[in-house]
Parts: C-alpha cells; sequence; structure tokens
C-alpha cells in the first residue's frame, strides 16, 4: 500500500466562492476519503425566532441564503400559512410561483457560471452571467430588490406585478431563451466540456437514494425527487415533469439544470397565461400554535422549513433544513475514488450553497 | 478619479455572509459591470492582493481566517467591508455566533452599505478604496526616505 | 394549493431503530432528523418521504439523555447527527462518521440548548 496524505482543501480556495473545509485522504493522486467540515457561515439564525415576531422572521429566513432567497421566504410563510390555516388568494401563488422560477433561473444560471470557472471555461462563465443580469432585471423592476427580493409575507405577497409586464415578461422571455439555447449547446455538447465532466464523480441511483440526495444531484442518478410535484404554491395546477437524467456524473447533473432552465421558463410562461386576477394577500389574525414541515423545491433541491408555534407572536422552533446539507454525504460518496484534480469539478456539481446549510 | 495608474488585485472572502453580497462582488467582475476594464482583477492568493473585499459579519471559525489572510497580503492593502453585515453584523447581529462587524478584528477602510450591497454601490466603494491605496502608498514611500535619511518622524503617526 | 397531509407518531425510544428499519425495508428516503427543546426535554423527529407520502415519527427525551444513531440504516444521517450533537449537545451513540463536536464550531457550545444571545449595544463598543 503506499502511503496516505492527508491534503486540505479550503476554506479560502479560489474556485468556492464560500468557505468549506473538506480533509482529502490521498493515495497518490486519487481521494480515498474525504472528511468535510463546516461552521464558516454559521450564524444560529435559526435561534432569532426568539428575538423576532413571527411575520419579521420572514426577513431572517430570506437571508439563510442570497441566492434562492425568495424561496426561502416564500417556503417559511406557507408553513405559518397551514399551521394558522390562513387561505392565500390564487393570485398570491401565482406570484410566488413566478418569482420562484426566476429565482431558479438566476440561481442555475450563476452556477453553471462558476461551473465554467471551474473547468476552466471562462468565456462561458462570463457568458451564462451575462445572461443572468436579464433575470436580475426582471426581479428588480417586479420586487424592488436584485438579490433579496422581501417580497413575500405571511399572508400573501407584498407587490402585485400589472397586467401589462406581465405581458411584456411573456414576450421578453423569447430573446432571452434564445441566447440560453445558444448557450446550453455549449454545455451539453462541446468536445472539451463533455471530457471533462462525462465519467466524473459517479453517484449511483442506489447511493443517491440511500444517502438522501435531493434536487438535480439526485436527479442526476435517476431519482425523480422534486417537491413541487407535492404541489405547493401554483404548482398543482401548472403542467410538467422533474428533469431525470440517470448516468449520475458531473454531465447528468450539469444536463438536469440545463435543462431545468427551459422548463423553468416553460411554467413562467404557463403561470403568466392562467395568473387570475384579485386580492394578492389575507390579513393575518392571531398567532400561530401548532407545527408543520413546510417543503419546496430550490434550485439545489428540497428544502423543508419546520415551524412550531406556541401561541405568542415569538415561535418556538424554526429549523430549516437545506437541500445542500443533505447533499453533503453523497459528495463524499462522490469525492471517494476521484483523482485530485477533479475535486473542485465535482465539490461545485452538487452546487454547495454553503450559506444555507450552515445557517 | 479620472483613472487608475496601477492594477490594483481584489481578494475577497466570505466571512458568514448570506451570500447575497458574495453574488453581487462576483457580478462586478462579469459583463454587465465588468470592473476589469479598470484593470481589476479577482485573485484567489492574499500575496497578490491588494484590496481585501470582505462580506458578512465574524464568526469563531472564520476570526483565524480573516486574520491570517489579512497578514499575509503585502502593504500597502485596503480592506472593504460590503454589506451591513459586515459593517455590524446586520440582521444577524443578535446571533450568539457573530461577532459583528469586521471592524471588530481588523482595520476597515470603506464600508460599503446595503443588504445585498448593489453592484454600483461595491465598484464605488472599490474606486474609493483605491484612492486610499494610493494615499497609504504614498505615506508608505514617506516613511521608508524617512528611515533611510535615519530620521524617525517621532508623532508615531502612520 | 393543495396542503400535504403529514403523519406525525411519537414512538418510545426503543422502537427507534425498529421503525426507522421498516421505513428503510418500505423504501422511504430519509428527509431530514430535527431537534427541538420543549421545556426540560427534547423532541426528536424523524421525516420520511416515499411518493410523496410525508411521514414523520419522533422520540421525546430527556435533556440528558443519548440516544442511538440510524446512521446504520441510512448512511448519509451522520450529517444531521453530529449537528444535532453540535447545536444542542444530544448525544448520539454508534455515529459511522464520528466528528466529535468539530462540524460545527460555535462561540457558545452547544448553543441552541440554552439560545443566548449578543448585547444589542452598537458594535463598536466593546
Amino acid at each position: 500500500m503506499s502511503r496516505q496524505i492527508v491534503m486540505p482543501f479550503g476554506p479560502q480556495h479560489p474556485v468556492l466562492p464560500e468557505p468549506i473545509h473538506l480533509d482529502l485522504v490521498l493515495e497518490d493522486e486519487t481521494v480515498v476519503d474525504v472528511i468535510p467540515s463546516i461552521g464558516y457561515i454559521h450564524r444560529g439564525l435559526e435561534t432569532l425566532v426568539e428575538k423576532r415576531q413571527f411575520p419579521e422572521y420572514v426577513y431572517i429566513a430570506e437571508r439563510t441564503c442570497g441566492i434562492c432567497s425568495f424561496i426561502h421566504g416564500m417556503t417559511y410563510c406557507q408553513g405559518i400559512e397551514r399551521v394558522m390555516g390562513l387561505e392565500v388568494p390564487e393570485r398570491a401563488h401565482y406570484l410566488r410561483t413566478i418569482w420562484s422560477e426566476y429565482s431558479r433561473l438566476h440561481s442555475h444560471l450563476l452556477w453553471l457560471g462558476l461551473f465554467a470557472d471551474s473547468m476552466g471555461f471562462e468565456n462561458l462563465f462570463m457568458n451564462a452571467w451575462k445572461h443572468r443580469e436579464f433575470v436580475l432585471d426582471v426581479m428588480e423592476e417586479t420586487t424592488g430588490g436584485r438579490v433579496i427580493q422581501g417580497s413575500c409575507k405571511v399572508g400573501g405577497v407584498r407587490r402585485d406585478i400589472d397586467q401589462d409586464t406581465l405581458k411584456r415578461m411573456n414576450a421578453d422571455l423569447k430573446g432571452f431563451e434564445k441566447g440560453l439555447k445558444e448557450m446550453a449547446n455549449v454545455f451539453l455538447n462541446d468536445d472539451s466540456v463533455a471530457s471533462r465532466l462525462r465519467g466524473v464523480g459517479v453517484l449511483s441511483r442506489n447511493d443517491a437514494y440511500v444517502c438522501g440526495a435531493v434536487g438535480p444531484t439526485g436527479r442526476g442518478s435517476g431519482v425523480p425527487i422534486d417537491a413541487r410535484m407535492t404541489g405547493y404554491a401554483a404548482y398543482g395546477e401548472l403542467g410538467f415533469s422533474p428533469v431525470v437524467e440517470q448516468d449520475g456524473d458531473c454531465y447528468a447533473r450539469c444536463a438536469v439544470r440545463v435543462n431545468e432552465l427551459f422548463s423553468s421558463i416553460e411554467i413562467i410562461r404557463q403561470s403568466i397565461d392562467r395568473i387570475p386576477g384579485g386580492e394578492i394577500e389575507v390579513k393575518v389574525k392571531g398567532n400561530p400554535e401548532g407545527e408543520y414541515f413546510s417543503r419546496s423545491e430550490q434550485p439545489r433541491g428540497e428544502l423543508v422549513h419546520y415551524v412550531k408555534g406556541n401561541g405568542t407572536k415569538y415561535l418556538a422552533r424554526s429549523r430549516i433544513r437545506t437541500p445542500t446539507l443533505t447533499n453533503i454525504p453523497p459528495l463524499v460518496k462522490m469525492l471517494q475514488g476521484c483523482e485530485l484534480a477533479d475535486v473542485p469539478v465535482i465539490v461545485l456539481s452538487i452546487d454547495p450553497c454553503i450559506g444555507c446549510m450552515e445557517r | 478619479m479620472t483613472y487608475l495608474k496601477k492594477s490594483p488585485w481584489l481578494l475577497h472572502y466570505d466571512a458568514s455572509s448570506c451570500n447575497g453580497c458574495d453574488i453581487e462582488v462576483l457580478a462586478c467582475l462579469t459583463p454587465l459591470y465588468d470592473v476589469e476594464r479598470f484593470g481589476i482583477i479577482n485573485t484567489g492568493n492574499p500575496k497578490h492582493a491588494d484590496v481585501f473585499v470582505v462580506t458578512g459579519g465574524v464568526n469563531e471559525q472564520n476570526r483565524e481566517v480573516i486574520r491570517n489572510i489579512y497578514e499575509q497580503m503585502p502593504e500597502p492593502k485596503v480592506v472593504v467591508a460590503v454589506g451591513i453585515c459586515a459593517a455590524s453584523g446586520g440582521v444577524f447581529r443578535e446571533c450568539s455566533n457573530i461577532s459583528g462587524g469586521i471592524d471588530q478584528l481588523i482595520p476597515v477602510d470603506v464600508y460599503v452599505p446595503g443588504c445585498a450591497a448593489r453592484p454600483e454601490s461595491i465598484i464605488d466603494g472599490i474606486v474609493k478604496s483605491l484612492e486610499i491605496l494610493e494615499e497609504k502608498r504614498i505615506q508608505m514611500k514617506e516613511r521608508a526616505k524617512q528611515k533611510e535619511q535615519g530620521r524617525s518622524p517621532g508623532g508615531g503617526e502612520r | 394549493m393543495k396542503p400535504e397531509n403529514q403523519e406525525l407518531r411519537v414512538i418510545d425510544t426503543a422502537h427507534l431503530i425498529g421503525e426507522v428499519e421498516d421505513y428503510r425495508n418500505k423504501g422511504y428516503r430519509l428527509v431530514n432528523m430535527s431537534c427541538t427543546r420543549a421545556g426540560e426535554e427534547f423532541e426528536i423527529s424523524y421525516s420520511f418521504e416515499l411518493d410523496l407520502r410525508f411521514e414523520n415519527i419522533r422520540i421525546i427525551i430527556p435533556l440528558d439523555a443519548d440516544i442511538s444513531s440510524i446512521s446504520g440504516i441510512y448512511w448519509g444521517a451522520f450529517i444531521y447527527e453530529n449537528e444535532m450533537h453540535d447545536l444542542f449537545g444530544v448525544h448520539v451513540r454508534g455515529m459511522n462518521i464520528d466528528f466529535k463536536g468539530n462540524l460545527i464550531r460555535t462561540t457558545v457550545p452547544y448553543s441552541f440548548r440554552n439560545p443566548s444571545f449578543r448585547g444589542e449595544g452598537p458594535c463598536q463598543d466593546r
């Protein structure tokens, strides 16, 4: 047996926008084991429920993560609404769906850019982020914020989008989709990208299921888990199906995300076509009492916000189970047996969001 | 400032930020905002960096990392705290694991407001920090000159 | 929107491993483990899902009790169990990967057990 050495990876590493630390146990160039250690971004924000009243905690929930902030806020609101038995107007559900899907577009484009960067494909990185600005412009126009929107509240949404704007958003999607198609062609059909990704970091279907992989990480391995199928917000009334790939390698995870871009655009189109008129919020009276596990699909996978109210303005407990936390065990499985030079690509292939993970 | 004499390099570190400011810092580098037109490059190596951009409040595990990175950067150097969390801890200021803003740990030259800070204000902040960097460089040269001449300024002014 | 039906059963601590094995054999996936402090007790909930059926089981233990790990059944459970240990100080016996309290390092040990907060004064005032 050759000699084993332990090599630290991170916390500050050029390929990572956020700090995560991995101890890689190496035998020559092969990784035999991985020990993740986290906590660089742990803030302890779940304890803030004791300091903030439940309607204010939405802002904290949104700031769990700046990338999928809207979906965090929405999932928390859904939990509280269920506990309090609030009937949110249909229009609010549709608006939430539209903003969720724009969040997904922005998150996936961000990831595709970073992923291209980790492969050393800088041109593609810039290209993905150029397209992302279109999504952020829509976000800013409709909610007022680029990455942290603050447009969701308990009982509905804070802002409406008028019909003219919706119409224009729908029309603008056409040009956006055209640009994405050109970019997707590079991700899916370019030789150098494929040679970097095919067969790298393979996660078998069984491992994915047992380790609890969710989102594109699971769907890339043929596990069709998609919390949107539970029909929260307006998803129950829209036609879509989860994007699934079978190979379980980095290429498959990348392909899932690329194809989800187009599925998101389709969902936005459907929502804009079907959005009903009417109110956008209901009045919130009383305090939450009871508990609920609110689930939703974040760009990175299934998100669970557990809320427990005790009849006062302050919740007894909020627990946020984020997809990246669940995807860490599958990441350990993927890295075992890979080559050292592939580590950055594999780590990025689960789309780690450390801010979410450690809260 | 009409033009830059030098090409300053940035080092970005995320100290328990929510990511919102981080992605906006990255957005500054990409085609729409493109700070590279000023010659500013994002580097991963502290020894290459002139400007240290920190997002988020300091937490326990980050203390050593931030101090290490700061000390590894060559003089002169400036620190830009991006976002309200880096200034004071922001919405997380009461969390037991947060020690407050970056200035609890290292001297900060420019604070960029916002949650999340917008790319325009980040660029503004960085450009402002470059003036400070230039001043610091002149002061450093001055000090070196005085040292060479064997005269200490005596006042203890840095 | 159709609200999801969520089953929640409180079970005896002694039956935990058996119940979890049952879920595993039926093909459920582990969604979440979460710990909540309720007075002088911890509520530990395990959530499972199969084909959009979402079920929870819960054990209630005293603050200083320890629980057995389910990481032998669901390999990935170690991440939740270590987190629970680091934040709440729940001792978990027999984890497949035990970080010994080093997964999340906090300023205050077991900071979620008795949440404390920093003073509200200005940050510069130390």
